[in-house]
């Protein structure tokens, strides 16, 4: 099983990342289970929100929070703490919305991709540059999701934004 | 049929929607609040024709959703822990006066302390009102169940309530893939809602009545007839059910790997699938160990339990509640069910997930292995003193 944890700030779509991640890998075929969900709870916006995806290529039957993650994407910088290290698997990536270059991370400037697009917020591009990064869903599947969970107005953009964040975090 | 990403709520919403209430009361309340607002939104948008009445209080819902089955419609409410509550009033007038209504209730821990998160408290204090009581353990049956919950209580033999409990937050909130059946399919499978209990200007008849000491313990006894009743006609709805949509289910309980099984874990709602996985872990390890998920509360699967556990070496039971100075309700019925079949089965009572704490893979672990070595009847996860 490959289990994302997804950290973000109240309105800045976390969740949405974690479920359109969740639909597009479901939508796979026969043998590809997932589950999404927020930390549950009440919410606000600003405050500091997890999220959580789990895939599988069987039934997933533990619905319990993620305790060691494969991914951990961060849409905003300052959640980072050293202690997210220890949420990890082996081998696990951080991946944070951000220019500064840390050994502790792997850093991808979601704000600049989301601001050239006149994108209000970098979810959907990080959900991009996680699946350029780990290969656990194609651009053709996030591009799907899209189309079937996101409002017709902002699919274009979106989509964009996932194709273009997959492209760059490779280079 | 079509694959979506949904949410419990949402599936259960959509699987409403297949039903075709005429009409729907209901109060918001986390974590039901997603049902609530999706059938709204499907009242406004045209897709359900229902008359959606915004009422100002659970007790509304459920008084209103009374008189709207009384004039003999398909009716829908939700609900959840403090709401549910709120609506006890209401709940022995709609059994007793044998109004199919369905409601959702989202398990949710009940005050004090003030708690959002998922427990069962709220339905298990109140399964003596008379409702048929099932337990989901994911969306697809929760969709599957909006569906076989009308076909079950409006039965002419049944005729009773009936709730659908979905674990808060960790079924209401969390999404997976759903099969969303057509329109065709569910109308296939769901006749027309047609009764006699509802006023009628042709055939006029007192309704909602009072009956003194003389009769009043007749209409008690055929409450609970209808109520047994109900078992052999869950059996019939799954069938029809798996004719028309391909997905069979398993009656009041969910067995796994009980056959032979030296000692089981009986439980209900989500957490039977976590142990099931630790079951099939143990399994790896030589442990002959078992699952049994409780669907059905009520009617009670007293004949079903006992069947399934006679060769075992203990049992344990596993529920998010504790009924103060006793034990879990839970454990309460299948000792009872125990008892009444002369089975000396050891049998070990685990509290956990109260207030929406996770239960681990560890706990279960700790379950499986206490109930094996042996340990006090009345054991709460993560806390280590007799009870």
């Amino acid at each position: 099983m490959k289990e994302i944890l997804w950290l973000g700030r109240g309105g800045q779509g976390a969740f949405t990342a974690a479920k359109l991640l969740g639909a597009a890998f479901a939508a796979k075929g026969e043998d590809a289970y997932s589950l999404a969900f927020p930390s549950f709870g009440p919410e606000r916006r600003g405050a500091p929100v997890r999220a959580f995806t789990k895939l599988d290529d069987k039934p997933i039957l533990d619905r319990s929070e993620t305790e060691l993650a494969d991914y951990i994407v961060l849409l905003d910088e300052t959640l980072f703490s050293p202690g997210l290290q220890n949420l990890l698997k082996p081998g696990g990536q951080i991946i944070v919305n951000t220019k500064t270059a840390n050994p502790a991370w792997i850093a991808f400037d979601g704000d600049a991709l989301a601001r050239s697009l006149l994108l209000p917020v970098v979810n959907t591009v990080m959900l991009g540059a996680l699946s350029g990064l780990s290969g656990v869903v194609t651009v053709e599947d996030m591009e799907n999701a899209i189309d079937s969970y996101l409002a017709p107005k902002i699919r274009e953009k979106n989509k964009q934004a996932v194709a273009q964040a997959a492209q760059e975090v490779q280079k | 049929m079509s694959k979506q990403y949904l949410s419990g709520d949402e599936a259960f919403a959509a699987g409403i929607r297949l039903a075709r209430p005429e009409v729907v009361s209901a109060y918001p309340i986390t974590p039901q609040t997603i049902v609530v607002e999706r059938l709204s939104d499907m009242v406004e948008d045209g897709s359900l024709d229902a008359e959606f009445i915004h009422v100002e209080s659970e007790h509304s819902a459920l008084s209103c959703a009374i008189g709207a089955s009384a004039a003999g419609v398909r009716t829908f409410t939700a609900t959840s822990s403090q709401g549910l509550l709120y609506m006890a009033e209401g709940l022995v007038y709609a059994s007793g006066g044998r109004f199919p209504i369905v409601m959702m209730n989202a398990n949710r821990s009940t005050a004090l302390p003030w708690n959002i998160y998922g427990d069962q408290r709220d339905s298990l204090a109140l399964l003596d009102t008379g409702w048929i009581q099932a337990y989901a353990e994911n969306a697809q049956e929760a969709l599957d169940l909006a569906l076989l919950s009308y076909y079950i209580a409006e039965h002419k033999t049944v005729s009773t309530p009936f709730m659908v409990n979905l674990d808060g937050f960790i079924l209401t909130h969390t999404y997976e893939e759903v099969d969303v059946p057509e329109q065709s399919q569910a109308d296939a499978f769901l006749p027309k809602y047609e009764t006699e209990n509802c006023f009628d200007f042709d055939k006029p008849k007192n309704m909602a009545f009072s009956a003194g000491p003389d009769t009043n313990y007749i209409f008690k006894f055929k409450e609970h007839a209808a109520m047994r009743r109900a078992i052999p006609v869950i059996q019939e709805a799954e069938a029809k059910f798996a004719e028309v949509f391909g997905r069979q289910y398993t009656g009041l309980i969910d067995t796994y790997k009980t056959e032979d099984a030296d000692y089981i874990l009986i439980t209900l709602g989500t957490i039977a699938g976590l142990s099931r996985e630790i079951a099939d872990k143990l399994r790896a390890e030589g442990k002959k160990v078992g699952v049994l998920r409780i669907r059905y509360l009520r009617p009670f699967p007293t004949d079903e339990i006992a069947q399934a556990v006679r060769n075992a070496k203990a049992v344990a039971v596993l529920e998010k509640d504790i009924s103060f100075g006793a034990a879990g309700t839970v454990f309460t019925n299948v000792t009872s069910a125990l008892q009444t079949a002369g089975l000396n089965v050891p049998a070990y009572n685990f509290i956990g997930g109260l207030g929406g704490r996770n239960i681990s893979h560890a706990d279960i672990e700790e379950i499986f292995a206490k109930t094996e070595q042996g340990t006090q009847r009345v054991n709460f996860i993560g806390i280590e003193v007799e009870a």
